[in-house]
């Protein structure tokens, strides 16, 4: 065996990774039909596809937590059975999973250890791990305390964690299954850099996403899902995007979509310099003010966890203020009930919708009617009218393209997409004054997020006020008149529209203050 | 007389007194917190206890082997807990629900057992004290820690093993991550099924010599329902030591030296009504609970059943 065999890491190279004939059924879903993909060493392999395509399904074939009905998987040629992650952490398969799979109250070097013999036998050997997770690190240009607890590490930080699991149970094939999915843009470029060190020295990557500028950016090949089929294979640099999204979709889609006209109005919403808790106890919202006027939305950009959430749900009531003002249509609503501020005409399109934003085991019908089904003409001296609820329903499932059997169809037997469309036509029919939107698209397909943007930007050119909160830079930038970064708590600045670059908005997301720290 | 309770006999005699009567609440306690660590709330220990209290009280009697009746009572809390293992992880059960079920099943047969196979309440000689020497000489010191029954010194010996092996074992960091994330245990190949069998047939093998402590070393009698709460509170002390076994051991101490004050009120006739000396455990615990669960995490996944899905 020659020396450029080895990784760095000492594990023999993965030459090539061949799924043939994937065939996976689930009660009522061909969830993989026949699908061929392979993975070679020194290459990134783009996996793209919506939501329900199959590509977590044949990822997870492959890491060995579903077992195929029909097909064979070789590497190096020789076929090899997978039937748990040990065997294929066994055969250097590594995965990245989206959630990551880390024990929040471990320190790195357990999280690393878990599961392996130690060296001591029955004692653990903590000492020697960290000293190696150390000389990884080195090797991979992967900066992290061993000693540190997972729940003190940022997001990028515990992603770099996850790679080092891998790469510590030598892993020369990595599966990344979204991993940008929730992180800056500063981080996203720290990690293809790591990736691209990693392909050069000889791992194979699969890269799943559905950002597609990420995809053209990083990989040499990609794969294109749909449900369940392979659409095809080809060489990165002979696709546009536009191809990409059409066979993602089956169709053409409109990439980006058409603002239209709008005319800013009167300012609908003020929040004047709040204060709030967070559920951990510590501050929530550090005194935040900002206006949303008629016929405009407001981005709000940041990193997950810096009083996004806390923001929407102070101004839905939901949250109390413990300082500071909510001003809707210049009248005082701090701390006042939902109840109250339906009734003031704010809509609210919740960040976790299944928790929040329906009742699963209620119809949809029901769900459509939660917020007014107290009033006429959905109900009457507190009897319930059925055959109103009935026909409001039909309009808005027809109206708003719910694919549901049915309007008595539990909302739990939905996908996420129409799960959403329920919460959106439900919140935008009662023509409200102000919408917050809390991630609206997050975890939606192609499909299902071009839908929801146009509905977003529908109610801009009625002349709502938008409040939308998104993770997703390309969203907020794409939708929004104005842009709010908060970084812990805070407003670290608000951009117009016109001068906003994902590069700008990083920085503050990241809490530089470009122009302060220069002055 | 009140000033009674104020005399150095009396006083080292609740210490005394207080030391023996944790040994239950240690053994169903650390038992409960392997168990609580790897995700599973165990209510059912109570009825493990009284189970093992009867098996080793019978044992011991018939046989007149006090170590034979420890064993039966191990066995007989190793099946419990196996049960008990096969409904929580293979079956996914509602571990609050099931976990009562197991308590009224251990409180129904120990009872059956005790009418057909004894009928009125026996004694036998239960685990002796042993006196370490030189130790057991100390004045007063002596006396509360070094002149105890054998399973009192393994209850105590039982707490830095159980800290050990959580803390500083593969196995203990098995538990911890099982308890935490089980999703990311098994994706590293660690078996949560096996983990949870472990832990929770432990957590019946302990509770047994709970039991066991209680009929053939503190009272060396058999009575119906003779735990009276006991394994209650065992798990109310999980909480309360936050799922750290030096914790445990804290809250045991403070719940038996109230009881053993307790007893003493009512052997020296202080004038406390007696019914309201009893209550004071419970009512310590209740107010103790209120005042320290809101502080401490439980482990992530306490009480959520394990299931490989997406």
């Amino acid at each position: 065996m020659s020396e450029s065999d080895k990784l760095p890491s000492g594990r023999t190279r993965i030459e090539s990774l061949e799924m043939r004939g994937i065939t996976k059924r689930f009660p009522g879903v061909l969830a993989s039909d026949h699908v061929d993909f392979d993975v070679r060493s020194g290459e990134v392999h783009a996996l793209l596809g919506e939501n329900g395509a199959g590509k977590s399904t044949l990822m997870k074939i492959l890491y060995g937590l579903y077992h195929p009905d029909e097909g064979e998987i070789l590497i190096n040629g020789k076929a090899v059975r997978i039937s748990s992650p040990t065997d294929s952490i066994n055969l250097g398969i590594g995965m990245i999973h989206q959630h990551f799979m880390l024990v929040q109250t471990l320190t790195v070097a357990e999280n690393v250890a878990l599961g392996l013999p130690s060296s001591r036998g029955l004692l653990t050997d903590l000492d020697r791990v960290s000293k190696r997770i150390v000389e990884l690190a080195d090797i991979y240009g992967l900066r992290i305390d061993p000693s540190a607890y997972i729940w003190q590490l940022s997001v990028g930080q515990q992603q770099r964690v996850e790679i080092i699991k891998a790469l510590y149970r030598g892993a020369a094939l990595l599966i990344l299954d979204e991993p940008t999915a929730v992180l800056t843009p500063q981080e996203v470029d720290e990690l293809f850099v790591i990736m691209k060190q990693m392909v050069k020295d000889g791992h194979g990557l699969v890269f799943i996403s559905h950002k597609l500028h990420e995809v053209v950016e990083i990989s040499h090949r990609v794969s294109v899902l749909r449900d369940g089929r392979m659409i095809g294979t080809r060489p990165t640099s002979e696709v546009t995007k536009q191809d990409l999204a059409n066979w993602m979709v089956g169709r053409e889609v409109g990439f980006i979509p058409d603002r239209g006209q709008a005319q800013r109005g009167e300012p609908r919403l003020q929040v004047k310099n709040v204060f709030c808790g967070s559920d951990r106890g510590t501050p929530g919202l550090r005194g935040v003010s900002l206006e949303v006027c008629s016929g405009e939305i407001l981005g709000i950009a940041g990193v997950s966890g810096n009083g996004q959430r806390e923001l929407a749900e102070t101004i839905a009531g939901l949250r109390k203020v413990t300082g500071g003002q909510v001003l809707l249509e210049g009248q005082d609503v701090t701390n006042l009930p939902p109840a109250e501020l339906t009734e003031r005409m704010l809509s609210y399109i919740p960040e976790e919708r299944m928790r929040d934003g329906m009742i699963k085991e209620f119809t949809v019908a029901e769900n459509m009617v939660l917020r007014e089904h107290h009033k006429a003409p959905y109900s009457r001296y507190g009897f319930l009218n059925l055959g109103e609820i009935s026909r409001h329903s039909d309009e808005l499932i027809k109206r708003f393209r719910v694919k549901t059997p049915s309007r008595d169809t539990r909302a739990k037997n939905l996908s996420g997409g129409n799960i959403q469309k329920i919460v959106l036509a439900r919140e935008i029919f009662r023509t409200p004054r102000v919408i917050i939107a809390a991630q609206p698209t997050r975890g939606l397909d192609i499909g299902a997020t071009e839908y929801v943007r146009e509905q977003l930007l529908e109610q801009r050119r009625k002349g709502t006020a938008v409040l939308l909160i998104s993770e997703d830079l390309d969203e907020i930038l794409a939708l929004s008149d104005r842009i709010a970064v908060l970084y812990e708590g805070q407003v670290m600045d608000i951009v117009n529209r016109e001068d906003a670059t994902p590069e700008k908005l990083g920085l503050l997301m990241a809490g530089v203050h470009p122009e302060r720290q220069a002055g | 007389m009140i000033s009674d309770l104020f005399s150095v006999t009396v006083l080292i005699g609740i210490l005394a007194s207080g030391i023996r009567l944790s040994t239950p609440y240690l053994y169903a306690a650390i038992g409960e917190t392997f168990g609580q660590k790897s995700g599973v709330l165990n209510l059912g220990v109570e009825g493990q206890m009284l189970l093992g209290a009867f098996a080793a009280f019978y044992v011991a009697m018939t046989t007149g082997s006090l170590w034979l009746g420890l064993l039966t009572a191990m066995v007989v809390g190793a099946l419990m807990g196996l049960a008990m293992a096969y409904v929580t992880v293979n079956l996914h059960a509602q571990q609050g629900i099931s976990g009562i079920g197991f308590y009224l099943f251990g409180l129904g047969m120990s009872d059956l057992l005790f009418q057909k196979l004894l009928g009125t309440v026996e004694t036998v000689q239960g685990f002796p004290k042993i006196y370490i020497p030189v130790l057991s000489d100390i004045p007063g010191f002596g006396e509360i820690f070094f002149s105890q029954n054998i399973l009192v010194y393994g209850a105590y010996l039982l707490v830095p093993l159980a800290w050990f092996v959580l803390n500083k074992t593969t196995l203990g960091l098995k538990i911890r991550a099982v308890g935490e994330n089980p999703d990311a245990a098994d994706s590293l190949g660690v078996s949560v099924a096996r983990t949870r069998y472990f832990t929770i047939i432990l957590g019946g093998i302990l509770s047994g010599v709970a039991g066991a402590s209680m009929s053939i070393a503190l009272l060396n009698v058999f009575q119906q329902n003779m735990t009276s709460g006991l394994g209650f509170i065992a798990v109310a002390l999980v909480y309360f030591g936050a799922w750290r076994p030096i914790g445990v051991l804290g809250g045991a101490l403070l719940f038996s030296l109230i009881n053993s004050l307790q007893l003493w009120i009512q052997v020296l006739s202080v004038p406390i009504p007696s019914d309201l000396a009893v209550m004071m455990p419970y009512v310590v615990t209740i107010l103790v609970l209120v005042a320290t669960v809101s502080k401490v995490r439980a482990p992530s996944a306490l009480s959520k059943p394990f299931e490989r899905g997406d």
